[in-house]
């Protein structure tokens, strides 16, 4: 009954998708405003249905109905409470619906904090909002349905796919589809102020905050799915340029470049065009990502024979987005004016050439990841681009963009004399050079050209957000507090600084950790010792651990500096009970400048086992650096300029409507 | 005007970086037969892919090195690997394998690669498999083979 009523719920939350797509939009065509009127309690509504929907699936998953295929596709009865409640989103079908369910809320979103806009603007924005619903929810139904039936149900589930059983990854799929449906607001706002012909620089502005927001959603998601793979995959990586981690990324990237033309946007009313467009594509290579990821196809293009209908749908669906928003474009572009007017040294130069080069990445990442599909979709051998190809063409682009992130914020807007600035930027660049010569030396007692140069652009990076700061405490309100001058900062210029330390403190962890890691396998019998930069693994012996859906062999390996003891480590070999997959639970230890981390391998004789040792210099940096990048996109959405102009704006819309009243009346 | 200029130049870039790096770094797969005929050029990193032959598994006394025979159901190469395998290497598993051909016809493997889901059959291995699945007396389930 529950399953029947989730799927219902469903079907009625499609048919207020349709309401909430054509009504306004006909009505903001027409400027009929009752029919723009029905947007906001359309959304609400859907939404409403959509979380009933998801509700029930849930409850389905936590009272083990196995007459649902998807619920017996997916969990067990031995599965923990929470992987349960996690598991609705495990695969395929759920995690479609997880989609439509961050989408209404989303949307519901932008009804609340919409009092300031034009009427018809936010039906519009609304309406393409709801056909982006109509889409997902369509393919949900059609092909997909999680609330599917199976008869004679099973006794038992075939259980969580082991891998997903794991805290990282419990909150990783939210994160990075809060994202992912976050940059829907911005295409919405695009889409809308093309079909208007208004696109002035209020638009950019009241996108700012929600495509922070989608951005700091997506980069927390990537860096969780990051950390993940180097807990739960036992091989040690963080980056592994895997198809299923570059169509996170590719949006990470062109989301970036928004966020960064935005600002030239909203402050300058230049760049107008570029702006929309990236709003477009930011949203397609996050549909593209979604649909590549979930429905199989870059496993091999062959999952598009398995299932043809899905295949089908989706390119069609991408077709009709991507396809009809860049005609859109194209039709209602030239007739976009920019205002503002910019020489070579400015801060829009400088936040081109950014744009410029994130896209160029994007783009490169594209090819890499495509290519093989393209080329076994023409029966051609079949041929892979592999990590080599990734990591040349994204350190060639990364250098120069990190370099222009030391220069951009202290270049002003329009134009910029040279002399003042360059006198500033040596400084810095001495500083980061100096770093660059140092800091490998102190870690590892020795360098290398290409790391001195790493570690010089990270420490570049991170002086000059300092630098930045400092400038600006120093500047505030002379003769004050120092506390009272650090708070009188605008939240902007904070979060500017802290995403661009951020960045500096990544590129450092990124240069050690590839250019500094040992790894060391071996196999190694019961009390065993072995040692790996200056650290000594004992290895204490192996015991047998009893999980709630797996047992496991846990080995017990001491670490030892100078004879100190710094931690002990218990890396597991995990069998899940069902689907009888052994997995590896890597042993690690944490520091500021270093992990220690062992992998256990297989058994090989009754006292030996397979192992493999990490060092890992300044790994821990590198989630670091995203999640400072991600607390400064918190830090700049959260900026006064935003909250202000919205009181202020819904103030007048008050006073206007009382007015209105007020001629009414009389 | 500045604009157009800074986005060609960083479109000429890429495509220029794509394609050199493209031309370093593509990896081509081949079957044990294509090896065993002679179709791919030594000393080149390739991929190959197959099922692990049961039986076939040995283990060096260093207790890293493995040797196993990789079969497209008509030829098998043995390709040897030091260090740990992943966690769903076992015979009768398909699974891709990336390295040079040594001057002995041996397959040294830098990287063994299997999938996390004991259903999973890399693709380039399933179509390659189609080819001589049928020439076999009896199912690939006798021979110890998982089937794709």
């Amino acid at each position: 009954m529950i399953p029947e009523i989730g799927h219902f719920a469903l079907i009625i939350a499609l048919c207020l998708a349709f309401v909430q797509t054509l009504v306004p939009l006909l009505g903001a065509q027409t400027h009929t405003v009752q029919w723009m009127a029905v947007a906001k309690p359309a959304a609400r509504g859907q939404l409403l249905f959509i979380a009933i929907s998801y509700a029930c699936l849930t409850y389905s998953f936590i009272i083990d109905d196995f007459s649902v295929l998807y619920v017996a596709n997916n969990s067990n009865t031995a599965l923990p409470l929470h992987y349960k409640v996690s598991a609705v989103w495990g695969a395929h079908e759920g995690s479609l619906l997880l989609w439509v369910l961050m989408l209404g809320i989303w949307t519901v979103a932008v009804t609340v904090f919409s009092a300031s806009l034009p009427r018809d603007m936010v039906a519009r924005v609304l309406g393409v909002m709801g056909f982006v619903s109509i889409g997902f929810l369509l393919f949900t139904l059609l092909t997909s349905n999680p609330f599917e039936r199976i008869f004679p149900s099973p006794v038992e589930g075939r259980d969580l796919n082991p891998l997903l059983q794991d805290p990282g990854l419990v909150i990783h799929p939210p994160m990075l589809y809060m994202g992912y449906v976050g940059f829907s607001v911005a295409f919405a706002f695009a889409i809308a102020a093309l079909l208007g012909g208004k696109l002035d620089s209020i638009w950019a502005r009241w996108s700012r905050p929600w495509v922070i927001s989608a951005w700091v959603s997506l980069t927390i998601g990537i860096t969780l799915g990051s950390w993940w793979a180097y807990h739960e995959l036992g091989w040690g990586g963080w980056w592994f340029w895997d198809p299923v981690e570059n169509a996170s990324f590719m949006p990470w990237l062109v989301g970036t470049a928004l966020v960064h033309s935005l600002a030239v946007t909203d402050k300058r009313s230049s760049l107008k065009n570029w702006t929309v467009l990236l709003a477009i594509l930011a949203f397609s290579l996050s549909l593209l990502g979604t649909f590549l990821v979930r429905s199989g196809v870059l496993v091999s293009v062959h999952a598009f024979a398995t299932d043809p209908a899905r295949g089908l749908y989706i390119l069609i669906f991408l077709a009709v987005v991507v396809g009809g928003s860049l005609i859109l474009y194209a039709i209602r572009a030239p007739y976009i004016k920019s205002s503002g007017q910019f020489e070579i040294f400015s801060r829009e130069t400088a936040l081109l050439i950014n744009n410029v080069l994130l896209l160029v990445a994007t783009l490169t990442i594209l090819v890499g990841t495509l290519y093989p599909l393209f080329v076994s979709a023409l029966n051609l051998p079949s041929l892979s681009v592999g990590k080599p190809y990734f990591d040349l063409v994204f350190s060639a682009l990364t250098l120069p963009l990190v370099l222009v992130v030391g220069i951009g914020p202290f270049m002003r807007w329009k134009s910029t004399p040279i002399n003042q600035v360059s006198k500033r930027l040596f400084k810095i660049a001495a500083i980061g050079l100096a770093i660059g010569l140092v800091l490998p030396v102190m870690v590892a007692g020795r360098s290398t050209i290409l790391v001195t140069l790493g570690a010089a652009l990270g420490a570049w990076s991170i002086a000059s957000a300092v630098y930045y700061l400092s400038k600006n405490i120093r500047l505030t309100e002379h003769g004050t507090h120092i506390l009272h001058r650090i708070r009188k900062i605008p939240h902007a210029i904070w979060g500017m600084s802290v995403a661009h330390l951020g960045v500096g403190v990544f590129v450092l962890g990124v240069t050690f950790v590839s250019a500094f890691e040992q790894v060391r396998e071996l196999p190694m019998q019961v009390g065993q010792e072995a040692e790996l930069s200056g650290y000594l693994f004992r290895f204490d012996g192996v015991r047998d651990v009893q999980g709630p859906n797996y047992f496991s062999k846990q080995a017990s390996v001491r670490v030892f500096k100078n004879g100190e003891p710094v931690a002990l480590l218990l890396p597991e070999k995990r069998t899940y009970l069902v689907q009888q997959n052994p997995m590896t639970e890597a042993g690690i230890d944490s520091g500021f400048l270093r992990d220690v981390y062992v992998a256990l391998g297989e058994q090989i004789d009754d006292w030996t086992w397979g192992m493999r040792l990490y060092y890992k210099p300044f790994v821990q940096w590198i989630w670091l650096g995203a999640m400072l990048m991600a607390v400064g996109g918190v830090l700049a959405a959260s900026d006064r300029r935003y909250r202000l102009k919205l009181k202020r704006r819904r103030k007048a819309a008050a006073q206007d409507f009382h007015e209105q009243q007020v001629t009414a009346v009389s | 005007m500045i604009f157009t200029v800074i986005l060609l130049v960083g479109l000429g870039c890429a495509v220029a970086l794509a394609l050199y790096a493209m031309r370093q770094n593509i990896m081509l797969f081949h079957t044990p037969s294509e090896v065993v005929t002679g179709e791919v050029p030594g000393n080149r990193l390739f991929r190959l892919g197959g099922l692990v032959v049961a039986g076939s598994v040995i283990k060096a006394d260093d207790g890293l090195t493995t040797d196993f025979g990789l079969t497209d159901l008509n030829q098998s190469i043995t390709v040897r690997y030091t260090g740990l395998l992943p966690d769903l290497f076992r015979e009768g598993q398909g699974i891709v394998a990336q390295g040079v051909l040594n001057e002995e016809g041996v397959f040294v493997a830098q990287e063994v690669l299997a999938k996390h889901d004991e259903n999973y059959m890399p693709p380039e291995v399933a179509a390659s498999l189609k080819e001589y699945r049928d020439s076999l007396p009896g199912s690939m389930a006798e021979y110890g083979y998982e089937t794709p």
